[in-house]
């Protein structure tokens, strides 16, 4: 039994090991090495690469990334929210929503990226509609802004707050809601009195899950920012090509990574010190 | 009727898309009754209270509460409350905050007063702080009722009060349920399946079979006076012989042939087999067949116990305990 166990393990903690463990061990390390003349690393170790992420040049994109990332999970949640209650009450087509949710998965994210950047940009389907309707002289200013970044953001990662909220409400007793309504709540009330707090879980889990993925993006804010509203995947990728700074990249990944284990804990934490549910 | 109901159904019918629920029901509550909804499961007694609640809507028929028409208002806007089967205690509001809830939705002022007040009625005022996570069940139930009673609702609903408890809890959840009805004044409507908690608590019990009232009366009566087979069979064990029945506490036996207690009408005496004999603690239910092949069982009292399979007895009962009704 035990060496049966062992033996389907194996597999995965092997994976796991090479291409997980150990990747990163090696970022850990060219991450206190010296930068090379033409990328790589050499000697000697030193601290300079995390030093350097304090320069306010970086602690404003750093802020920049908390930003967008944050506002994205906000809007996800607003967004995310009525839908994920809708499909709970849907009945029969719960399913069918459902699919619905995860349909744009089948196709690739980066595909789906350049359909938004089609539809947005000067000469796109929106802007076409709007300067032919005569309303506008001019396009709006639809893509490579923030507002691009964020409506791509919260586009690609809205299934991901969706699913867990929709989870919590399902698993939520009807009973609780009648009971509301049966000591004189409205629904409003009983939504904000009874199915909000007892979301808790669901919106914390939502939260994660579209915030730590946006606060690192770099498909999304490379091609629809273009390149002018830089986040810290962006950086990133910035010192392992152009920059040519491999130390610098690999204290950032880590700094980030260490950022996103943090608020992770801290979530952890809250939600374990009162008891949901 | 002395005075007006408190609660009337009149006609109510209620389909859902498998099934007709209630056909047809109609029913009158008195003031301050503890009045027991009894049936088999799928009988409608739980589509007929929530009706009442409000959380479903007649499909025709009328629901009068103090003789206004109740049935097109919302559950918050109805003056009755119910005691949910699995309680619907807010899990994450403590017990005082429980029970506070209705109050703070009408705007009351000395909440804190009331609330304890309602916690000392159901004695859970040393649990105030807890959440219903951290409570049993009967705590659980006494919580759910306090939430409900301390609205002083015109009629206070209960889905099957007792199921959710321990069932050495619920005999004595019986008595201390009945007790605080008495006390609070307040008219219980009651659903259940258990025909021995409707007996043993109720004033007057109405059984629904199929959506329809098969009977409605004072436990005695329905027990005693069964209006037909249905009602008979579903308040206790029967032993029918074509159109008389008898319950088995009411069917003596005896290894000699009766005396004097015994009638003399040959037609409520037989000769038997023992056929099988239960032990069921305070009792024995003994089934003895009789000459035309029909069991019948008897209940015997423990202290009289001495029937075996295969002995021989006598099967006799008083006529006056005799039920008469057609198939």
């Amino acid at each position: 039994m035990k060496r049966l166990r062992l033996f389907f393990l194996a597999p995965s903690a092997v994976i796991l090991f090479a291409l997980f463990l150990i990747p990163l061990l090696i970022v850990a390390m060219y991450s206190v090495l010296s930068r090379g003349a033409y990328g790589g690393v050499t000697p000697p170790f030193t601290a300079e690469n995390y030093v350097r992420i304090f320069d306010p040049l970086y602690l404003k994109i750093l802020w920049r990334s908390f930003w967008v990332a944050g506002l994205s999970t906000l809007i996800c949640l607003i967004l995310g929210f009525p839908l994920a209650l809708f499909i709970s009450r849907a009945g029969a087509r719960r399913g069918l929503c459902l699919q619905l949710v995860m349909l744009p998965f089948w196709t690739s994210f980066l595909i789906r990226t350049y359909a938004w950047m089609f539809l947005l940009r000067d000469t796109g389907l929106i802007n076409t509609a709007l300067l032919a309707t005569g309303l506008l002289r001019d396009p709006l200013p639809l893509l490579y802004n923030d507002f691009a970044v964020i409506l791509g953001l919260v586009y690609g990662f809205l299934p991901f707050m969706v699913l867990p909220l929709y989870t919590n409400l399902e698993k939520l007793d009807p009973a609780l809601l009648e009971a509301a309504a049966d000591l004189g709540a409205r629904p409003l009330t009983a939504l904000a009195r009874v199915t909000l707090p007892l979301c808790r879980p669901g919106i914390l889990a939502g939260s994660i899950l579209v915030f730590i993925p946006c606060l690192g993006a770099y498909l999304t804010p490379d091609l629809m920012g273009g390149g002018k509203s830089i986040m810290i995947g962006t950086l990133v990728q910035n010192q392992f090509t152009t920059a040519r700074d491999w130390p610098f990249g690999a204290a950032l990944s880590l700094f980030l990574m260490a950022l996103t284990l943090g608020l992770l804990y801290l979530a952890s934490k809250r939600s374990s010190g009162e008891d949901l549910l | 009727m002395a005075t007006d109901p408190i609660l009337e159904l009149r006609n109510v019918t209620k389909a859902f898309p498998s099934h007709k629920a209630v056909d047809d029901v109609s029913l009158a509550l008195q003031r301050g009754e503890l009045h027991a909804l009894l049936g088999p499961s799928g009988c409608g007694k739980t589509t007929c209270l929530r009706m009442v609640a409000g959380f479903e809507t007649p499909d025709a028929g009328q629901i009068l509460l103090n003789g206004d028409n109740i049935a097109p208002l919302k559950p918050y806007e109805r003056n009755v409350s119910t005691v949910f089967q699995s309680y619907a205690l807010f899990p994450h509001l403590n017990v005082f905050d429980n029970v506070a809830f209705g109050l703070r939705q009408r705007g009351e002022k000395e909440v804190a007063r009331k609330v304890n007040e309602a916690l000392e009625l159901v004695q859970l005022q040393a649990k105030a702080d807890r959440k219903p996570a951290q409570m049993s069940g009967g705590e659980k139930q006494r919580a759910a009722l306090a939430r409900s009673l301390v609205l002083e609702p015109d009629l206070l609903l209960l889905d099957e009060p007792l199921s959710a408890l321990d069932p050495n809890l619920r005999q004595q959840v019986r008595g201390e349920l009945k007790a605080l009805q008495r006390r609070v004044g307040i008219t219980f409507l009651m659903v259940t399946h258990d025909q021995e908690e409707a007996l043993s608590m109720a004033d007057r019990i109405t059984l629904l079979n199929r959506g329809r009232v098969e009977q409605v009366g004072t436990p005695q009566e329905i027990y005693l006076q069964p209006a037909n087979r249905f009602t008979a069979g579903f308040l206790g064990a029967v032993n029918w012989l074509d159109e008389i029945g008898v319950r088995p506490e009411s069917t003596q036996l005896s290894h000699d042939a009766p005396g004097h207690e015994a009638p003399g009408d040959g037609a409520r005496a037989h000769r038997g087999r023992v056929t099988d004999s239960t032990f069921l603690g305070d009792c024995y239910h003994v089934v003895a067949e009789i000459a035309d092949g029909r069991q019948i069982m008897a209940r015997v009292p423990r202290s009289q116990n001495g029937y075996h399979p295969g002995d021989q007895v006598h099967v006799w009962w008083q006529p006056a305990d005799e039920l008469h009704l057609p198939r």
